[in-house]
């Protein structure tokens, strides 16, 4: 075939595009990931019992803040990574930042705890679980956004896969404080991100094989 | 650099609001820059190189909804061209994938060269189009090859218009797929 046939071919008929469909795409995908995370946690895990009395605390809304804060990071992310040639340098940043920030408010609080504390600062009392549940609740999110990336066009697969995992472990998150009563930030600083660390692990590992596309 | 940058975009722009003459003149263009780029990375198999053209101009009008209007379109462009390249090399032999991921950035710097003597592929997408499933191909051959309407095309093969629409759609991805397969 001759390449002036193909070009004739491929510019025959109707070839418009609305604007903004990287952002429509991936804002619905995330929409149903979020859907989906806070049914399971308000069905399958209840609310915490106290939720009514805990929403007026600030560290209700602490434990609410990160994810979402880790999940609007890599949603930046995700949407340039989706198109060829463009780098997400400003949000991998950010995101640093945001772990610095964390980290360092929790040292500051473990710290300044008397020592017989520290333990159960760190530790609470839903550790394990913590992380296995907040990285389960993920994984159709994660599925979702790859599915979606696929038919985008991401060239830098580890990073994008990384963004879509992050992203995935943001929306699980916050769907998952609803549930958990730990009230300190060392906990979230530890195993909260711990369990967001799994999902972008895991699309950093698979991107290269399942986020390809020809 | 700033004219092919801007005419490219301008011609790109136009089209996916709807204006065919100026498509055809950016897949025109883009495949004289594709053609020149892959031109100089694939000295020891120049018979590749129109291959990898048609895939890329093929691969574009598919990923054609992942151009954000802030960006910039020749790293758009060559971003899209080198992930076929390494794709093609990849399939030659991993020894060759490792020298070409070494030049990452370059070609979003480079200046743009053209060469604007097409040449037919070795390999027939048409050929390739045969092997589709019917809801794909024959869409693909009433409309972008005959020039039919959609309308005309469901009218033909007692299709819904939709079924048409997304049948181009569906075939040019697996089109795509299947050339990148067969290499």
């Amino acid at each position: 075939m001759k390449t002036d046939a193909l070009i004739a071919m491929l510019a025959r008929g109707d070839s418009r595009v609305a604007p903004g469909a990287v952002d429509r795409r991936l804002g619905a995908t995330v929409a149903a990931g979020l859907a989906l995370a806070l049914v399971a946690v308000l069905t399958l895990l209840g609310p915490r019992a106290d939720i009514g009395a805990a929403a007026r605390l600030p560290m209700f809304w602490a434990k609410l803040i990160v994810p979402f804060l880790v999940g609007a990071l890599a949603f930046a992310a995700a949407r340039r990574l989706a198109s060829p040639g463009r780098r997400a340098s400003a949000a991998a940043a950010l995101a640093a930042t945001l772990l610095a920030v964390v980290w360092a408010l929790a040292a500051f609080d473990v710290a300044s705890a008397p020592v017989a504390a520290r333990g159960h600062l760190l530790l609470g009392n839903s550790a394990p679980q913590c992380v296995a549940l907040i990285a389960l609740l993920s994984l159709p999110t994660l599925a979702a956004l790859f599915v979606t990336l696929r038919g985008l066009a991401p060239t830098r697969l580890p990073a994008a896969g990384a963004a879509a995992g992050a992203l995935a472990g943001g929306i699980a998150a916050a769907a998952y404080a609803l549930h958990c009563d730990e009230m300190t930030l060392p906990f979230v600083a530890v195993w909260y991100v711990l369990g967001m660390a799994v999902p972008a692990a895991l699309g950093t590992l698979l991107a290269p094989r399942w986020l390809r596309w020809a | 650099m700033e004219d092919v940058e801007e005419t490219l975009r301008a011609s790109l722009l136009l089209a996916l609001a709807g204006d065919s003459q100026a498509y055809a003149a950016f897949l025109t263009q883009s495949g004289a820059h594709l053609r020149a780029y892959f031109r100089r990375r694939l000295v020891t198999s120049p018979n590749e190189v129109e291959d990898l053209v048609q895939e890329t101009l093929l691969a574009l009008h598919n990923r054609r909804h992942t151009y954000q209007t802030t960006q910039r379109l020749t790293p758009w462009l060559y971003a899209i061209a080198r992930y076929k390249l390494v794709d093609l090399l990849r399939a030659q032999s991993p020894r060759r994938q490792r020298e070409v991921a070494l030049d990452d950035d370059e070609a979003a710097g480079e200046l743009l060269a053209a060469d604007a003597s097409p040449a037919e592929s070795r390999r027939d997408l048409l050929k390739l189009l045969d092997t589709l499933p019917d809801r794909h191909r024959l869409p693909i051959v009433l409309v972008k090859l005959e020039g039919r309407s959609v309308a005309e095309a469901a009218e033909a093969t007692g299709m819904s218009e939709a079924a048409v629409k997304v049948g181009i759609h569906r075939g040019l991805k697996k089109l795509a797929a299947e050339a990148s397969r067969r290499r």
